[in-house]
């Protein structure tokens, strides 16, 4: 469990002033420029010791990404783009980091600017927050106005610009190419890897592209060391992140805590415990809805990090958790994020356009029950046809929720098929005998 | 290089290559439906998935870059699946039309889903519909059958220059459109038909007329522009149904353009396919032997200098070699392939070719256009120099011109005057310009024939040799001093000498009135209403157009898919065609009738096969012996002056640079005759039909 003392994000909950007094206050902007004059090599390596793991889901440890910036300039200009395009659906973190700790994220930004040789930050926001980036960009004047950015930004001789651009409302630019590709002012659709944006970026420049809250942690671990960070959470899981609940329980929120601390304990401190109680819980979703479903028998005991959620084949992902009872229709559930990926599908690349159509109309005759059972195991195949075949991991991520129902609820979805059969007979579709020519069935 | 192992076999690639070009070297063959070589590299359809060992997924061999030691596996399964996987996903939302498609047989998705499908579907919902798209009277688009490849799009944006086409909506719902819905203004848009990989983008003058497999194919030549572009004929019976390119990266790489492809259908209508005799005012059939018969009464005691010959652009070089060799058999000088009157300095071969040859445009660094639109002129080459535009980045491919554009050029070019006048900025350096030129390793220029065909043009073209010369156009190993033909028997025709001789009439003074007896070769492409109405005409082609309703005696010759030809493009380059077809009627090849009638007119030419013929021209010019290649002359272009500035070698006349080809669909009989291209100049050149109205 996080102690306060500990806690990075301490105004999450915009009740102390967000601006720029409040922040320095609250400790920001305290002297930046001793920070960068460690020097470059010294803030990544201190990024590297403090074991941060990317916070948008991936889980890519983020002082490794720094260093794969180029060290010296071939005269291309390097640039950190910040992705705010927080569409994840449950997820909901980095929008209070940005409405309410905006001083936080413009600092970090500098830090991690000076730290791969960027003069140019760059923030994709999500379409639909519009007073967050009101308030980012309040926020951005108001250290303009201060010096803390710009030319010299805060005393440090480095210079510093940090630009805010408001996307339009598609999932896929929150993948980091995808997302290059919309702030470039084209389609929003992710490129091939390689090369990686450290060689080939924005504009052709090497880039980074980390998630608001990677970012915005940056200040707090340089002022208190990578040491402070790592001895939270577990190893290779450090620190404490911003997670959410929401869904059925008694009190959804979104809130800062250690790395590895059980999920059922987690439920109960912060989310007010499930409604109607723990027995009435019928799975979580751990993190966003492109990681698979757990059921309530492994909630029980998994710990909330990365490696812990991977071993029961899910994820931590954003770390935002949508607990789901047992009112809940946990078919009609998966196969309203079946419909999600099938509409945020970019169409770009085969198995994913293709593919993520195909899960949501089975998916949706799941939900009816009307199909036969050996078309569970067509909508597996499909799903793992679809995983690892893309060029973006939207096709992993619409497969993997699907995955995760079949895994965990199989012998609810059978039901199903049984329970419409027996109230309708057949479910008139066109039936594909063992072996044969199909026939139409009435 | 960089040696990668595919498949337990090492192979040496160059670094930089991709996945997909290592395993074609190790003689993998990787399906593909969105990569091509000649377009970036998409990696949306992920057929081409294969395994690198110690890479976590599958990745996408055409755009994995190689590296030292890499291993690749093509054939696992792993890949295997892969390839099934994708190959499903593309069938379930495609229409299973293949009987009535026009791609059938030679559709990509076909082939390797008998590769690599599986024999049954286990889709079973609804199927995606996409609205067609109308793009025009030339693509014909059936959407459903897209499989979102790409292929179109990057072809229109990277070669054609024409950014029309693109991707709207997301996921399933996307869709390749024109946005606005507007016909494709590219004249390389019927390329589109053969990149794309399935049914969606076919031919829609030729829809449903013919299946890919009853076509006999011949190799042949494309006559409509000067580029000299390889082609296939396929005909089915005597008909010729189609045209489509041949790859030769050296020429037209794979590309051919609108006019090449598309006007096979004028070359069914409108045609000569018997003698015929103008008596009384009035043209009448006759058979071949009474038309030479009265043809050489008619020439009985004509003098050889009243005697003239014209040949046009479309000619094969064993023609004008027949006609030239009967003309001075006649005792005539009198011949001229310059029906537009233009001016070249013949002293060496060098002096009317494209001497950097097309392929030198890949590394030519700046670029002067004088009086010439290679977009109209020769698409297939505007496309080559775009292609070294963006290959050089900003700023790396200067290109400056000299006369203005009708349409976009498609890449950028400073216009330096209307004018010749402009050359006299460039020449005396006012111009910052020439300092470009001076400072290019390998500087272009390209003189077309809207400077040739002025009244001034000798005075055009020597300025723009000087200026050569004085920016160093012509150095070490190469020839930047282009002239851009559009005639394509043009430099098949002075490599023979059909020029005027010494005391000869060129091709303007034979006209009112300058010799009695005129033989136009194919000639329509000149004001025919300037010829002395007392002239007797004769008129030897293959297409009723304008030269034919004036002709006195009409010898119907064979077009261009119907005989063996020699041609010679813009470059020097000699290359020969095959016969696809017969001619109608009683038409026949021409050097045929030009033997036949040499026999009756008692001036018997000396050879009898086609063979001979070639030896024939080989004698003339030796160049004619090495067929596929370019020749250079041993002295190379001669220098006019010496280098040095020195004032402009006559006086410019005024006026600027008009525009060559005011249509491009209708440049010479057989595209006058195609409804297709008359549909194309409808809709593209409303301003000029207007104009004509």
């Amino acid at each position: 469990m996080l102690q306060d003392k500990d806690r990075i994000f301490t105004n999450l909950y915009g009740q102390d002033d967000w601006k720029l007094a409040g922040a320095r206050r609250r400790g920001d902007w305290d002297n930046t420029a001793d920070i960068l004059a460690k020097g470059r090599d010294a803030v990544v390596a201190e990024m590297k010791a403090s074991g941060l793991r990317g916070r948008g889901g991936a889980g890519f440890p983020t002082g490794l990404k720094w260093s794969f910036m180029p060290k010296q300039s071939d005269g291309r200009p390097h640039y950190l783009v910040i992705n705010g395009d927080e569409s994840e659906p449950g997820t909901c973190k980095d929008r209070e980091v940005m409405r309410h700790e905006p001083h936080k994220l413009i600092e970090s930004a500098l830090i991690a600017s000076f730290a791969m040789g960027a003069h140019a930050a760059y923030i994709y926001i999500r379409g639909e927050f519009f007073r967050e980036a009101e308030h980012l960009q309040y926020a951005v004047d108001e250290a303009y106005e201060a010096g803390l950015i710009g030319k010299n930004a805060s005393g440090s001789g480095w210079d510093f610009d940090f630009y805010i651009h408001r996307g339009a409302g598609a999932y896929i630019c929150g993948e980091e190419t995808a997302l290059l590709e919309s702030l470039e002012g084209k389609k929003g659709q992710p490129r091939m890897k390689p090369p990686f944006p450290a060689g080939v970026g924005l504009y052709g420049c090497p880039t980074t592209v980390n998630n608001v809250e990677s970012i915005s942690v940056a200040s707090t671990i340089m002022r208190r060391g990578g040491a402070w960070f790592a001895g939270l959470g577990r190893p290779n899981n450090t620190g404490s992140k911003l997670m959410a609940i929401s869904g059925h329980v008694n009190t959804p929120c979104v809130f800062e805590e250690e790395l590895g601390v059980p999920l059922k304990e987690i439920i109960e401190k912060h989310g007010g415990g499930v409604r109607g109680g723990w027995d009435n819980l019928l799975a979580v979703i751990p993190g966003g809805c492109s990681v698979p479903v757990l059921p309530k028998s492994i909630c029980e005991t998994v710990l909330m990090d990365y490696d812990s959620l991977r071993a029961e084949r899910s994820g931590l992902g954003t770390a935002c958790m949508i607990v789901m009872d047992k009112s809940t229709d946990i078919i009609e559930a998966i196969a309203r994020f079946s419909r999600f990926f099938k509409h945020e599908s970019c169409g770009q690349c085969t198995p994913c356009r293709e593919g993520t159509g195909w899960m949501m109309r089975m998916m949706d005759r799941m939900v009816q029950g009307r199909a036969e059972l050996d078309e569970i195991d067509l909508l597996e195949q499909v799903t793992r046809q679809v995983e690892g075949n893309t060029i973006c991991a939207l096709g992993d991520a619409a497969a993997w929720p699907v995955q995760g129902l079949i895994r965990h609820f199989r012998p609810e979805m059978e039901a199903r098929i049984r329970q419409y059969k027996a109230a309708l007979g057949s479910t008139g579709l066109v039936q594909v005998p063992a072996h044969g020519i199909p026939v139409a069935a009435e | 290089m960089v040696r990668v192992i595919v498949d337990g076999t090492p192979v040496d690639v160059a670094p930089g290559s991709s996945a997909l070009q290592a395993c074609e070297a190790a003689g993998k063959e990787i399906p593909r439906f969105c990569y091509h070589e000649r377009l970036s590299v998409a990696g949306n359809c992920r057929m081409c998935l294969v395994q690198v060992v110690r890479a976590p997924k599958p990745v996408a061999s055409c755009g994995f870059p190689v590296s030292e030691g890499m291993e690749i596996l093509t054939d696992t399964e792993v890949v295997r699946r892969a390839r099934r996987a994708v190959m499903e996903f593309l069938l379930i939302n495609h229409p299973l039309d293949c009987p009535i498609c026009d791609q059938g047989g030679e559709c990509d998705l076909q082939d390797q889903a008998y590769g690599y499908g599986t024999g049954i579907s286990r889709y079973q919902e609804d199927k995606r519909a996409v609205t067609d798209k109308n793009l025009g009277p030339l693509v014909k688009t059936v959407m459903t059958r897209c499989i979102q490849c790409t292929r179109c799009v990057r072809f229109s944006t990277e070669v054609a220059g024409t950014p029309e086409l693109g991707m709207v909506s997301r996921g399933e719902n996307a869709e390749i459109t024109t946005y606005v819905e507007k016909a494709l203004t590219s004249e390389l848009s019927g390329n589109l038909i053969d990149i794309c990989p399935v049914g969606a983008l076919t031919a829609k003058p030729s829809a449903f007329h013919a299946r890919s497999w009853e076509y006999k194919k011949t190799d042949s030549i494309d006559v409509m522009d000067a580029v000299g572009t390889n082609i296939q004929v396929q005909a089915r019976g005597g008909e010729v149904m189609r045209i489509v390119p041949r790859v030769n990266d050296e020429v037209n790489e794979e590309w051919l353009s609108d006019k090449g492809r598309f006007s096979v259908d004028g070359l069914k209508r409108r045609r000569l396919d018997r003698p015929w005799v103008r008596v009384h005012g009035k043209l009448h059939p006759a058979s071949w032997q009474d038309t030479f018969v009265s043809l050489a009464r008619r020439l009985d005691g004509v003098t050889g200098d009243r005697i003239g010959a014209i040949a046009g652009d479309l000619c094969d070089a064993e023609s004008l070699c027949a006609l030239k060799d009967l003309m001075v058999a006649l005792g005539s000088s009198n011949i001229d392939c310059r029906q537009d009157g233009a001016w070249y300095d013949t002293s060496a071969r060098e002096g009317y070719l494209f001497n950097s040859d097309i392929v030198g445009l890949d590394d030519a660094d700046a670029l002067l256009l004088v009086g010439a639109n290679p977009r109209h002129e020769a698409p297939v080459l505007n496309a080559r120099i775009r292609k070294r535009f963006l290959h050089a980045g900003r700023g790396g491919f200067p290109i400056a011109s000299i006369g203005g554009f009708p349409t976009d050029p498609t890449y950028d070019v400073t216009v330096l005057g209307e004018g010749p006048d402009a050359l006299t900025g460039l020449l005396d350096g006012s111009s910052p310009f020439a300092e470009t030129l001076k400072n290019a390793k390998r500087p272009m220029i390209i003189l077309g024939h809207a400077a040739l065909t002025r009244h001034d043009a000798e005075v055009v073209y020597k300025a723009c040799r000087q200026l050569a010369e004085q920016v160093g156009v012509v150095n070490d190993g190469w020839n930047g001093f282009n002239v851009l033909h559009t005639a394509a028997s043009r430099a098949g025709a002075l490599d023979l000498g059909f020029l005027p001789g010494s005391h000869g009439l060129a091709a303007t003074n034979m006209l009112r009135g300058g010799v009695d007896i005129l033989w136009l070769l194919g000639a329509d492409e000149f004001p025919i209403d300037k010829i002395g109405p007392d002239t007797f005409v004769i008129y030897q082609g293959h297409h009723g157009d304008a030269a034919a309703a004036r002709a006195d005696i009409i010898l119907p010759g064979a077009a261009y898919t119907e005989k063996p030809g020699t041609y010679v493009n813009t470059a020097g380059r000699v290359q020969r065609s095959f016969r696809a077809v017969f001619p109608p009627g009683e038409a026949k090849e021409d050097w045929r009738i030009l033997r036949a009638f040499s026999e009756v007119a008692g001036h018997t030419l000396p050879y009898d096969t086609l063979e001979a013929l070639r030896a024939r021209m080989a004698a003339v010019n030796p160049v004619f012996a090495h067929i596929g290649t370019v020749e250079k002359s041993p002295a190379g272009l001669a220098r006019l002056s010496d280098g040095s500035p020195t004032n402009v070698p006559g006086d410019f006349g005024s006026g600027e640079f008009r525009p060559l080809i005011h249509d491009y669909y209708q440049t010479n009989p057989i595209s006058r005759a195609s409804p297709t291209m008359a549909e194309c100049s409808r809709v593209y050149a409303p301003a000029h039909a207007v104009a004509a109205e």
